[in-house]
């Protein structure tokens, strides 16, 4: 048994209207856009966790806070990298913390994932990772046992990344000041010269693509902290993106238009981001959506959405309708992509919005996360 | 998914779309109500409405147990929350409900220590781990919980647990759905009954709907093709002039509910004479508090709960959303000052609530072809 299915999306909704709204109500829902559109403000009195769950409030920290304090261009491109040029040749930068609770979860640890979320960072850049710096926020008290399997996996990871570390600090701070250990990575890499990604070059009729069944991370991530006392066997999907970057700059070339890494608030939150960066609608095949059945299984029991859970090796990717197919073969080739499916297309309008057409035959709109997933309660 | 998927099958929910609109008649408006706030989430999630005639109108009931917490019960947890060595507990759903002054989210940002459980039995837990600290749980929910928080009340007696209490807000669905019936401003055809509050009290306890008001009912699931065909049961008993409580939910729903769960529920629970629900005012012998038996769990009796009653915000209109009166849209603030993000009514919270399911997963303009 298995919920994975790959059915090609259809293009375009068409129905039968029978439910047709009122001017009144389509009046309301125009404003709703409208509100929707605007540029989010950053107005609250205290961070809570909503901040650094990568919905809305994240949202509204990232461009209501820092890119108008900041005033770079390549940030506010908002890209998962920044991209600096010199002399000619393109290099791509990106950091990332790490806090993940806890330090060690089936298909990963910490240093697993502090690795692999920075070059993925740069490969969904179109950069081939190249080095790495390692800072780390140690408690006093943690277990050196503890902090030598890490650095392992750390030494581990960048070997399969193909990337070295180069610079490095440490910190101690006093116990209970942090879970253990937090790590931040600070990528370096070579801009691909075989395509020119940007959200800009996004065009109606493009496809998009996901590169491997998705949820897999966040939800092994949940019930690693036990909370829920829900056995299943589901492992993090944390792997180096490269090589299904490599592979898709290959088979496409400059028809591939751009990549997200599909991290912290799922593919529906870089969906979304896409759609809002490019000014286009995105049309999702809720069918064609590749989830294995335990994630699936385990997402239905508490109530969440797996488009909303975090991935730590999944990447979407946005290509002409020429390259689609050969994008999808080249993905399905590389590690990890067996399930690589194509889950949608790109529309005109509704500009900036993400629709869902349900696998029951209905139609609805895929927003950004509100706050942090929260299982439902009846 | 077996047994997930087959409730969700596109071709049969065509087929029931096709046979729904086969039986309304032409040129009548019908007007449901699914009272429970876990149909309308499911309704948005799926698209369900795009299934139905445009005569057949779904309206959105009082049956979210978050929308339906007055500001003043907020302010109450946080009051608690705030005392020296308190861990206050709640579902995630209640982190985001404002109160008079904050959310426990904002609460909790300011330094008091709340934390999200999944379950009562799990603030049980806490309150072992932690034998020096003082454990509540704030308990929210019609009959569907409540049994779950009896339950833990009676382990906590049993193991002797003396740091734990609960702050009991749990309500009962039958008397706001008659002060819905009662209400002159309301014109409702038939009711989609909540499916899991129907596993603990049965259906039987809905037959006052078509006895005394001549509305039917259907008892429904919260799969897609349950909705679905729990609206052609009500039709077809309009269409067909039957007055009745079906049970579609037949594989769940005992006709006459779960037996051992009301007994746990008249033990450690008793009726409060009144109680506030949001936007809809005070409603008499509507909610549970705990009884005089179990009086040490009783948080309220505990602590000193300030118990003030907040006024809702004069912009919101949630009551109206709540008796089906205006649809979400139709409010003054939706989606302009009320949003996800900063909710100023509780029906923008929870994505059981009408307005946050209707704005998170909203309807397009349908006649706005996707080019």
């Amino acid at each position: 048994m298995t919920s994975v299915r790959n059915d090609p999306p259809s293009s375009v909704i068409a129905r039968s209207e029978p439910n047709d709204l009122s001017q009144r109500e389509r009046e309301a829902l125009e404003k709703i856009e409208q509100v929707r559109a605007r540029a989010p403000r950053f107005r609250d009195d205290h961070i809570t966790m909503a901040h650094g769950a990568g919905g809305k409030a994240t949202a509204s920290l990232v461009r209501g806070l820092f890119v108008p304090a900041f005033q770079s261009e390549a940030l506010s491109a908002l890209d998962d990298a920044g991209v600096v040029h010199v002399n000619g040749a393109g290099l791509a930068m990106t950091t990332d913390c790490f806090v993940v609770k806890p330090l060690v979860f089936p298909g990963g640890s910490i240093g697993d994932l502090a690795v692999n979320g920075t070059v993925n960072d740069l490969a969904v850049t179109g950069a081939r990772p190249l080095a790495l710096t390692l800072a780390l926020v140690l408690e006093e008290g943690l277990s050196a046992e503890v902090l030598r399997r890490e650095v392992d996996a750390i030494a581990r990871a960048t070997a399969v990344a193909g990337v070295q570390i180069v610079a490095g600090d440490t910190k101690v701070v006093e116990r209970g000041h942090a879970d253990g250990m937090y790590i931040c990575t600070t990528g370096i890499g070579q801009l691909d010269t075989r395509a020119s990604l940007s959200p800009a070059s996004i065009q109606p009729g493009d496809r998009i693509l996901v590169s491997g069944a998705i949820g897999a991370h966040g939800t092994a991530i949940m019930l690693a902290r036990g909370e829920f006392e829900l056995d299943a066997e589901i492992r993090s999907d944390t792997r180096p993106l490269w090589p299904a970057a490599d592979a898709l700059l290959d088979a496409a070339g400059a028809e591939l238009r751009c990549m997200r890494d599909a991290t912290r608030g799922g593919v529906a939150s870089v969906l979304n981001e896409l759609a809002v960066a490019s000014g286009v609608a995105m049309l999702i095949e809720e069918r064609a959506i590749p989830v294995d059945a335990a994630v699936a299984g385990a997402c239905e029991l508490l109530g969440i959405d797996p488009m909303y859970v975090a991935n730590e090796g999944r990447l979407v990717a946005v290509v002409s309708p020429n390259a689609a197919d050969r994008a999808l073969s080249a993905l399905r080739a590389t590690p990890g992509g067996d399930n690589a499916a194509m889950i949608g297309e790109v529309h005109r309008e509704p500009r900036n919005m993400v629709l869902v057409q349900t696998a029951f035959g209905g139609r609805r709109v895929m927003d950004l996360l509100v706050g942090d997933p929260l299982p439902r309660i009846c | 998914m077996r047994f997930v998927d087959e409730f969700r099958d596109a071709d049969i929910g065509q087929r029931l779309s096709r046979q729904i609109a086969s039986i309304v008649e032409p040129g009548r408006h019908y007007k449901i109500m699914e009272v429970c706030g876990g149909h309308t989430h499911t309704i948005y999630r799926y698209g369900v409405d795009d299934l139905l005639p445009a005569n057949v109108e779904l309206v959105h009931g009082p049956g979210c147990p978050v929308c339906v917490i007055p500001m003043g019960r907020v302010d109450d947890g946080i009051a608690v929350a705030r005392q020296p060595g308190v861990i206050l507990t709640c579902f995630g759903d209640m982190m985001r409900v404002p109160g008079g002054s904050g959310s426990f989210l904002d609460a909790r940002a300011d330094g008091a220590d709340i934390r999200m459980v999944y379950s009562p039995l799990d603030a049980l837990r806490i309150a072992k781990q932690n034998p020096e600290r003082q454990i509540v749980f704030f308990a929210i929910g019609f009959e569907t919980t409540a049994p779950s928080t009896a339950l833990t009340i009676l382990r906590a007696q049993a193991e002797g647990v003396k740091n734990f209490s609960v702050i009991c807000n749990h309500v009962t669905i039958l008397p706001p759905v008659r002060a819905l019936l009662e209400s002159p401003d309301l014109r409702l055809d038939g009711f989609i009954g909540p499916g899991h509050v129907c596993t603990v009290v049965g259906a039987r306890p809905f037959e006052f709907i078509p006895r005394e008001y001549g509305k039917p009912v259907a008892v429904s699931g919260f799969e897609p093709l349950d909705l679905l065909q729990s609206v052609s049961m009500v039709l077809k008993q309009l269409v067909e002039g039957r007055c009745l409580v079906e049970n579609q939910y037949g594989r769940v729903v005992p006709y006459d509910g779960n037996p051992q769960a009301l007994r746990v529920l008249a033990t450690v629970f008793e009726l409060r004479p009144h109680f506030e629900w949001r936007g809809l005012g005070f409603i008499s012998q509507s909610a549970l508090k705990v009884a005089p038996a179990f009086v040490e769990f009783d948080a309220e009796v505990r602590f000193a709960v300030p118990g003030l009653r907040v006024a809702d915000p004069k912009a919101c209109q949630c009551g109206e959303v709540l008796k089906g009166v205006i649809k979400p849209w139709e409010c003054k603030v939706f989606g302009t000052a009320c949003t996800p993000e900063h909710p100023i009514g509780t029906c923008m919270v929870s994505s059981e609530g009408a307005c946050a399911a209707y704005y998170n997963f909203g309807r397009v303009a349908r006649e706005r072809v996707v080019v």
